[in-house]
């Protein structure tokens, strides 16, 4: 059974261009970029050409990538980086609906010392504007806030964000690891100066990942040892993975298109197609401002982790923000944030698509989605044998 | 993803006995959407006396359709006193074992069939009568004591995962520890 892969925020297949351009650094050329002889000499312009096709995707200069090795690692160094050399100050700005790897550190420094703001959304999972910039004070030391959101795919105005920080002097860090490949991306004009990116959200494998840092901003670095990367982050150079980032890179701003128009006709139709035929279901997050590739909808009176379990029959593959798929009790924090009921946030799946999608796959989805939501609903009791919510309760 | 037996999967994915009885002789509502899981189980007795028929209907996960399901199969056949000597440990055990975090589901179907069982003898269930301990799911102190006396939990970690309780904003957790620990010394003294 083939797989119907939505589950692409996840993460993505390596493209075939991409394991092609790894293959020669797994291989015979696994010299060190930083050796003295011409055989390990020979990968450091593979290393500088993944450079240039990074910083071209996000429009950078290359010498403002750092190559790490993942977007948790991006995010780490961001945030205790700005920190760092701004010892003085004690407060961070961030959302209530970042990623883990933004999140929880967040949470940690609040344990250990330091003042945070979450800021909150709306029920559309907008960032509300206004309490952002109250929030900011001579104190303040960044402001963090994702790109677009893993969940829901709600794109936040992190430019005009930046901007009301940058008035203030305080530098801005963006988690752009889901919205990297999908929307277009001008980091020179965005007014953030930092900003982490993931590889295997994009078809480049797990364990690559990148912080871009704005000229000029003051930078402490995390891993401290070699002096790769301009002393930026210590660590013999992953050159396989580096370049296939960089292959990945260039495919993801070729198929920028592809992915705004024909992958964003598909996610539209899956979810018209949803609405149309399931009844009682409900769409996640600001339809207007949203990545091309992210459907969040909720099946009402059923539970998230059955509906993930019964389309693994058919072989679809795809999220939950129930609170059973996680082992907590609770929903995600994102539904929870955003005020989705909890009766809503069990029953929120996730679909993902990704450029390899087809509109075939998208029809299988729907037509197994039917009988899954009819054959979980006969099972609930809060739904009538007559097709319609049981009253009460 | 879950760790699940096979015979979780196949309750799952094959549900014995959905449904509701009419004029079920017992009948029990426990969970809640906003919990996450709900289940209502309704059973009938034959003239002898024995379970005749049960059925469930299941709003959850896979291991909470799974423990309903094979409760209804577990109790066919046998009167109401051997019915309620079924624990969640057997509901857990009947389909090969659940993940820790998932006991709740053999708790709540534990928890459905003796209300039901209140239920038929028109006396209210022991659930309904004790306080709430934890709020955020619906807890009681007794549910509490009952899964730490039959498990033999030893911490809050474990009576959420078994109850749910704890689980949320955390603030009975002082409490749940005063249960376990009363228990437990209550048990030592008994042993």
């Amino acid at each position: 059974m083939n797989a119907v892969y939505l589950d692409n925020n996840a993460t993505t297949r390596i493209a075939p261009e991409v394991l092609d351009a790894m293959m020669p650094y797994l291989t015979g050329y696994y010299g060190n970029p930083s050796s003295m002889h011409s055989f390990g000499g020979r990968v450091a312009p593979v290393v500088e050409e993944a450079r240039g096709q990074v910083a071209r995707l996000i429009g950078a200069s290359p010498d403002e990538i750092i190559f790490t090795s993942c977007g948790t690692e991006s995010d780490n160094t961001a945030i205790r980086s700005a920190l760092a050399v701004n010892p003085d100050k004690r407060h961070i700005v961030t959302s209530r609906v970042e990623h883990p790897a933004v999140r929880e550190l967040c949470l940690f420094l609040a344990r250990n010392g330091y003042r945070v703001t979450e800021v909150p959304v709306d029920s559309k999972g907008r960032l509300d504007m206004d309490a952002c910039r109250e929030s900011l004070t001579d104190d303040t030391a960044l402001v963090t806030l994702m790109w677009a959101n893993n969940e829901t795919g709600v794109i936040f105005p992190v430019e005009e964000a930046a901007g009301i920080a940058r008035e203030r002097g305080i530098p801005v860090h963006t988690d752009a690891v889901q919205a990297v490949g999908k929307v277009p991306i001008d980091v020179d004009s965005s007014g953030v100066d930092m900003l982490s990116l993931s590889g295997h959200k994009l078809h480049a494998p797990k364990g690559i990942g990148v912080l871009y840092v704005r000229k000029g901003t003051r930078f402490a670095p995390f891993l401290i040892g070699g002096h790769q990367e301009s002393e930026r982050r210590a660590g013999t150079e992953n050159v396989p993975y580096i370049a296939g980032l960089g292959k990945a890179c260039e495919l993801a701003l070729e198929h920028l298109p592809d992915m705004n128009g024909r992958v964003r006709r598909l996610r539209d139709k899956l979810e018209r197609e949803i609405t149309a035929r399931i009844p009682h279901v409900k769409i996640n997050g600001d339809t207007e401002n949203r990545l091309p590739n992210t459907a969040n909808i909720s099946f009402e009176y059923v539970e998230g982790e059955s509906i993930l379990l019964m389309m693994n029959e058919y072989g679809i593959c795809a999220s939950s923000g129930s609170a059973c798929t996680s082992g907590s009790l609770q929903p995600s924090h994102v539904m929870l944030a955003m005020g989705v009921p909890f009766t809503m946030a069990h029953g929120s799946i996730r679909f993902s698509l990704s450029i390899y999608s087809e509109e075939a796959e998208i029809d299988f989805v729907v037509d197994k989605l039917v009988d899954i939501i009819t054959t979980l609903r006969a099972m609930s009791p809060f739904w009538n044998n007559d097709s319609r919510p049981a009253a009460g309760r | 993803m879950w760790d699940y037996t096979d015979k979780v999967r196949d309750h799952f994915l094959h549900p014995r006995n959905v449904g509701d009885l009419e004029n079920p002789d017992g009948m029990a509502e426990v969970g809640s959407m906003a919990c996450g899981d709900a289940l209502r189980f309704t059973f009938k007795l034959d003239e002898t006396g024995r379970i005749r028929d049960a059925r469930f209907k299941t709003f959850g996960c896979a291991s909470a359709i799974a423990s309903a399901s094979a409760l209804t199969e577990m109790v066919k056949g046998l009167t109401v006193e051997e019915a309620e000597k079924i624990t969640n440990r057997d509901i857990a055990a009947y389909l090969g074992g659940l993940p820790d975090a998932k006991m709740h589901c053999s708790v709540m179907g534990r928890q459905a069939l003796e209300t039901a069982i209140a239920n038929y003898r028109g006396v209210p269930s022991p659930a309904e009568t004790d306080a709430l301990v934890c709020e955020c799911f619906n807890v009681t102190g007794r549910e509490i004591e009952q899964a730490v006396s039959e498990n033999n939990l030893t911490t809050v970690e474990e009576v959420t995962n078994f109850t749910k309780s704890g689980g949320g904003c955390g603030t009975c957790h002082e409490i749940i520890q005063g249960i376990i620990d009363r228990v437990r010394s209550e048990n030592e003294v008994t042993e």
